[in-house]
């Protein structure tokens, strides 16, 4: 599913966030990436869904050398992935309904099955009763959980989800982990960046540890490891 | 691209146009605003280049014959002159009507200066008025004119006169005000231009997340573009409609009301429609072409992530 051969990424201003990361993750997996601030965990999930390029090495994704990719075929790359942000990262003028309809607009998907679909993750996420209402309307959860329809509105292969929970209270950080379990349980393979202890402690998955750029531990159903 | 995304494209242009209110008021004022005072311009100049044309037109020739010229001769030089490619009008000034010409100009002041000039002891000569199609061309005709004397003993013309000298200064100072005129217009154009798309840019600075997101969701660029696009069109044609209109409606109020005193000062404003076409389709040109432009440019910066 996704694959990392030797990646190095030195920003612009000579910060090496990443030095040489080897790493594979099938289909259908559940990995956190836990570790340090300022570790690298958001580049690594940066360069696999291109917002970032690696330095030198190559990525996989769903069979795509994302290097060797002309820029052209970017996009399609980019519609098997689903991404999800600390800060939800919605449009504040459009509507629920309307932010996660744009994502299969951008798409050129059907009229019909946008309607379709969109109510139906909608109801997933448990927010059908909320879908005119505008973002700034919303409590955080309710906000991520929009941002997460959006995330798998495309039917995504892989989820890439950068503290997620960051800025929820843990009752509904514990509700969007459930969420993404059964997102995950339904078959799209999810990579997640936390410094939740107790979720990563409590929903054992495989855990990758990154410090200073390289990937210390990496553990079937792993633990936080960390005392922060 | 399918017709449902091609309708899609339009629809969103025409919402952004909508949604983004504020910025799309601010880009349409600045758009307007610029526009209006190019229009001024524009119209400004072109009237004074229409003004310095009337003054070019009135330049003619004057061809005095001498006074012992027999019809024949003056039938002849009447008809060479006119062979001439450069001739737009050609009318005989005998000096009996030439005297009553010059009473008329000379009014009472004249009277007793012109008093028992009649007859046989009219001073006056012969003379021809001709006037050119091209008047920075009068120079050669006149000197043309005034070779049909070449051979002929005893020479036919007395004198061709144009007002040499001050017909050369008269272009030097037109074709200077219209250069000035030609070289503001410019520059106010691409002030306008500057302005605008600075404002452009702006209003989509405030979208990169827009973009950015539609980006990390698999939209190719040129689905984003689009929409931008359409908006941007849209800025344009809303911002140089409003100054065409005003521009159109003040030049109309103003014709209307200045026309009695134009026949004093001898001033005559370009006709309407020799206006209004001109300035609409410049103001409307440069409006579209830079509310896509400015919009164009500035999105694709956003398109590199
Ligand atoms: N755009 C950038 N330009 C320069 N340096 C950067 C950039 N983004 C990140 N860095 C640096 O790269 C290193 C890794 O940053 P990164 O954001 O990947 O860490 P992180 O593990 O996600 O940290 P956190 O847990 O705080 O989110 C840090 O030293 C950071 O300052
Ligand atoms: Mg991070």
């Amino acid at each position: 599913m996704i694959e990392m051969q030797d990646v190095w990424k030195t920003y612009p201003d000579g910060t090496h966030a990443v030095r040489g990361i080897d790493l594979k993750v099938n289909a259908n997996e559940f990995v956190y990436v836990v570790g340090p601030s300022g570790a690298g965990k958001s580049t690594f999930m940066k360069m696999i869904y291109r917002e970032e390029r690696p330095t030198k090495g190559q990525i996989f994704v769903n069979g795509f050398n994302l290097e060797k990719l002309k820029p052209r075929k970017i996009p399609y790359v980019r519609r098997n992935i689903g991404v999800i942000f600390q800060d939800f990262r919605l449009l504040p003028k459009l509507t629920v309904y309307e932010n996660i309809a744009f994502a299969m607009e951008a798409i050129e998907a059907p009229k019909k099955l946008i309607k379709k679909r969109t109510l139906e993750v909608l109801d997933l996420v448990g927010l059908k009763n909320k879908v005119a209402s505008l973002p700034t309307q919303l409590s955080g959860g309710e906000q991520q959980r929009v941002a997460i329809a959006r995330a798998i509105v495309n039917n995504p292969a892989v989820i890439i989800a950068d503290e997620p929970t960051g800025n929820l209270d843990p009752e509904t950080s514990w509700g969007i982990m459930n969420l993404l379990e059964e997102i995950n349980y339904r078959g799209t393979t999810i990579i997640m960046a936390t410094h939740n202890k107790e979720i990563v402690n409590t929903i054992r998955k495989r855990v990758i540890a990154i410090e200073k750029g390289v990937i210390v531990r990496d553990q079937a159903r792993g633990d936080y490891g960390y005392d922060d | 691209m399918t017709i449902n995304t091609i309708g899609r494209h339009f629809r969103e242009g025409g919402k952004n146009v909508i949604r983004n209110g504020w910025m799309t008021f601010a880009s349409v004022s600045s758009i307007a605003i610029s526009l209006l005072i190019l229009g001024l311009f524009l119209i400004l100049s072109l009237n004074v280049n229409y003004l310095s044309q009337q003054i070019e037109k009135q330049v003619e020739i004057k061809v005095f014959l001498q006074t012992n010229v027999n019809d024949e001769t003056r039938t002849a030089i009447q008809s060479s002159i006119q062979a001439m490619p450069d001739i737009s009008k050609l009318t005989y000034v005998s000096k009996e009507q030439g005297l009553v010409e010059l009473r008329q100009r000379m009014g009472e002041n004249g009277k007793a200066f012109l008093e028992g000039l009649d007859g046989e002891n009219n001073p006056l000569n012969d003379a021809f008025t001709v006037e050119v199609k091209e008047p920075r061309q009068v120079a050669q005709t006149a000197e043309k004119i005034q070779a049909l004397n070449d051979g002929k003993n005893p020479a036919p013309i007395l004198r061709v006169s144009y007002g040499k000298g001050t017909v050369e200064q008269l272009f030097k100072i037109t074709s200077i005000i219209r250069n000035i005129g030609l070289f503001l217009v410019a520059c106010l154009a691409l002030t306008a231009m500057f302005l605008i798309s600075n404002t452009i840019k702006l209003t989509i600075m405030a979208r990169n997340r827009e973009i950015k997101i539609m980006k990390l969701v698999g939209a190719t660029n040129g689905f984003i573009r689009w929409p931008f696009f359409i908006e941007g069109a849209l800025l344009g044609i809303f911002g140089s409609i409003l100054p065409v209109a005003a521009l159109t409606y003040g030049y109309w109020e103003l014709m209307n009301s200045v026309t009695l005193n134009t026949s004093v000062l001898m001033v005559k404003f370009k006709p309407f429609l020799e206006i209004v076409y001109p300035v609409a389709g410049l103001l409307i040109g440069i409006g579209l072409v830079i509310g896509i432009w400015g919009s164009t440019i500035s999105v694709r910066k956003y398109l590199k992530v």
